[in-house]
């Protein structure tokens, strides 16, 4: 088993999967999943409805119990302290409710609890980094509103805000997207390629196989195996899009870009 | 200068409150020495008359600062609950310490029987004990049933098992051996007469070390208000902040409970109050809501023994009749578009 996590000649991934297993109740979601996500790189998994994107990208974050084994940055995450963990990955949960009555300024404050010593008083330090995450997200002005005072997208920018708070080295976001508006989408677009410059590694669950495009590589995921893992504008990555998808969407070129459009029923037929 | 930068207005708030909270108190406490069946003469007298100084030194002096503490202690216990189970309707009693407690009362009671008059400060003592006993033991039964603390909702559903299948048994107890059925009156509907100094230096303890294990675990209930993975990723060591918790919510409620019988809505209204006048952490919650609980339990107890007197009125009757229709002007007031609490 270990022998799977062993880094490959001179380099560290920054997340290694080795057939892994994650049960939900009585059903197997993840059957054996082998995986290597490189560093300093933006990987998103894209899967139809019920493929286990969320699970896997919850596995990978040590958040679930499974079988199997995960190292994050060549180290196995079962030997990697909590809070030593919690500095090395942070984690953006999908559609998370709660808060309401804490202000912007203390959620994104509590990105910073894995470098805080306990009952510690934040450091200048960590007022920076909070300062520098919401200004990101353009959090920045809410800062002292309460969580359940804001929309659906704006709730989202201050999530968000309080993971890149933490300044973790691996970033895993299910669905970041939710409920933002185009103008957010591409200033969450530059924000992952800027983080991916400073050679942080970005793993992202999109839905949207448009955006999911743009990233560096693509993790097809289907009923809870890896199908394929390659880069996204490879030939070979959009045919396995393209067969998770029962064929019904076409990836087409525009403006320098790849797309994912709806296959019309004319099209299915020809 | 950082501290105008962030939430400095709220934090401020929060302070601006505590301090307000507690200057009511100590208004207030002193109001409640002058109140009783001799009135507020006794005070003045308080010189030169021994009788009137002992009214106010030994009976109204510890029911007053009494129910400042149990009130504190439902308050904190409260917002602890709240944290914990992430849900604005958690009570601290949720977890049967309510019914646990009132079947000791009963079981003491029925035991204790045709005790006369003469040894009454015994069985109230005994009284005491067997109320925390029970609390405490419904506590257990609950944990034992869930399995643990980690499951939250297993333990919430074993709470409500717990609490009616002891409330059920309290009243069996009490259609067996109906003679005790009005001494339990008065514990099920609460009440600070018994309240003397011993009671209230065991609240006072019990309220400080209960501020100090919440106060320590605080950001723990920050970080899990935005959900059990999210806490668990900033590398928050939950397992063994909710033993903590749940070990708090039984000493605080059983303490309480023990001395003053069962007062509701104090400990579910009071961290409502708190967050409808200010936005903040956890740490300055479970602060301001027992300075909350203790002045909500403190007014209540003074104008139960002000409303008709010289006679009174049990705490526990007005506490239910307020707190009720606090909790419905809250439910009203909110838009209908938040759903309401």
């Amino acid at each position: 088993m270990r022998a799977g996590l062993a880094p490959a000649a001179g380099h560290i991934d920054a997340l290694v999967a080795a057939s892994l297993r994650v049960r939900l109740g009585d059903n197997e979601v993840l059957h054996g999943v082998t995986l290597r996500i490189a560093q300093g790189c933006w990987t998103t998994i894209v899967g139809p409805n019920g493929a286990g994107k969320s699970t896997l990208l919850k596995a990978l974050a040590g958040l679930l119990p499974c079988q199997g084994e995960v190292a994050l940055l060549g180290r196995s995450l079962g030997d990697v302290r909590g809070r030593i963990r919690a500095q090395q990955i942070a984690w953006l949960g999908q559609g998370e409710g709660g808060g309401d009555d804490l202000t912007v300024w203390d959620v994104a404050m509590l990105g910073r609890l894995p470098h805080r010593a306990w009952l510690a008083a934040p450091s200048a330090q960590d007022d920076q980094a909070v300062e520098t995450a919401l200004r990101a997200t353009q959090a920045w002005d809410w800062r002292a509103r309460s969580l359940g005072q804001l929309s659906g997208g704006e709730r989202q920018r201050v999530l968000l805000a309080r993971a890149l708070a933490v300044q973790a080295q691996v970033l895993l976001m299910d669905e970041p997207l939710a409920n933002l508006d185009p103008p957010h989408q591409a200033d969450w677009l530059q924000l992952v390629r800027a983080l991916v410059a400073q050679g942080r590694t970005v793993v992202s669950v999109l839905h949207e196989v448009s955006m999911a495009l743009q990233s560096d590589m693509l993790v097809v995921l289907d009923r809870g195996e890896v199908r394929h893992h390659g880069a996204s504008s490879h030939p070979d990555t959009h045919a396995a899009l393209l067969a998770v998808f029962d064929q019904r969407l076409r990836i087409v070129a525009l403006h320098g870009q790849w797309v994912a459009l709806p296959a019309t029923p004319a099209q299915l037929h020809v | 200068m950082m501290d105008q930068l962030r939430t400095g207005s709220q934090s401020r708030r929060a302070a601006v409150l505590a301090g307000v909270l507690a200057a009511l108190s100590v208004v207030l406490l002193v109001l409640a020495l002058g109140v009783g069946s001799t009135g507020f003469e006794s005070v003045l007298r308080i010189a030169d008359d021994p009788l009137a100084a002992q009214i106010v030194r030994d009976i109204r002096a510890p029911r007053s600062l009494g129910a400042w503490f149990a009130g504190g202690l439902l308050g904190l216990a409260g917002a602890v609950a709240q944290g914990l189970f992430r849900n604005p309707l958690a009570d601290p009693y949720l977890l049967g310490s309510a019914s646990g407690a009132a079947l000791g009362v009963a079981l003491a009671l029925a035991v204790a029987g045709s005790t006369p008059m003469a040894a009454e400060w015994l069985v109230r003592l005994g009284l005491t004990s067997a109320a925390f006993a029970g609390a405490v033991g419904a506590v257990l039964l609950t944990l034992a049933l869930a399995r643990g603390v980690q499951h939250t909702l297993r333990l919430l559903l074993a709470g409500v098992v717990v609490g009616v299948v002891l409330g059920a048994l309290g009243q069996l107890v009490l259609m067996l051996r109906p003679e005790v059925m009005l001494a339990m009156q008065a514990f099920s509907l609460g009440t600070t007469s018994f309240v003397g100094w011993t009671s209230c230096w065991l609240m006072g303890s019990v309220c400080l070390l209960c501020l100090l294990v919440a106060g320590a675990q605080a950001h723990v209930l920050d970080g899990l208000s935005l959900g059990e993975a999210t806490a668990v990723s900033l590398g928050l060591p939950l397992a063994r902040v909710r033993a903590l918790l749940v070990t708090v919510l039984a000493l605080a409620t059983g303490t309480a409970v023990a001395q003053t019988g069962l007062i509701a809505f104090v400990g579910l209204a009071a961290p409502h109050l708190v967050r409808s006048l200010v936005k903040t952490t956890h740490g300055y919650l479970i602060l301001l809501s027992g300075l909350m609980g203790a002045l909500l339990l403190l007014a209540a107890d003074t104008l139960a023994r002000w409303l008709i007197a010289p006679q009174e009125l049990p705490v526990g009757v007005l506490t239910a009749v307020l707190g009720g229709a606090y909790l419905l002007f809250l439910m009203h007031r909110r838009s209908p578009s938040r759903g309401g609490l």
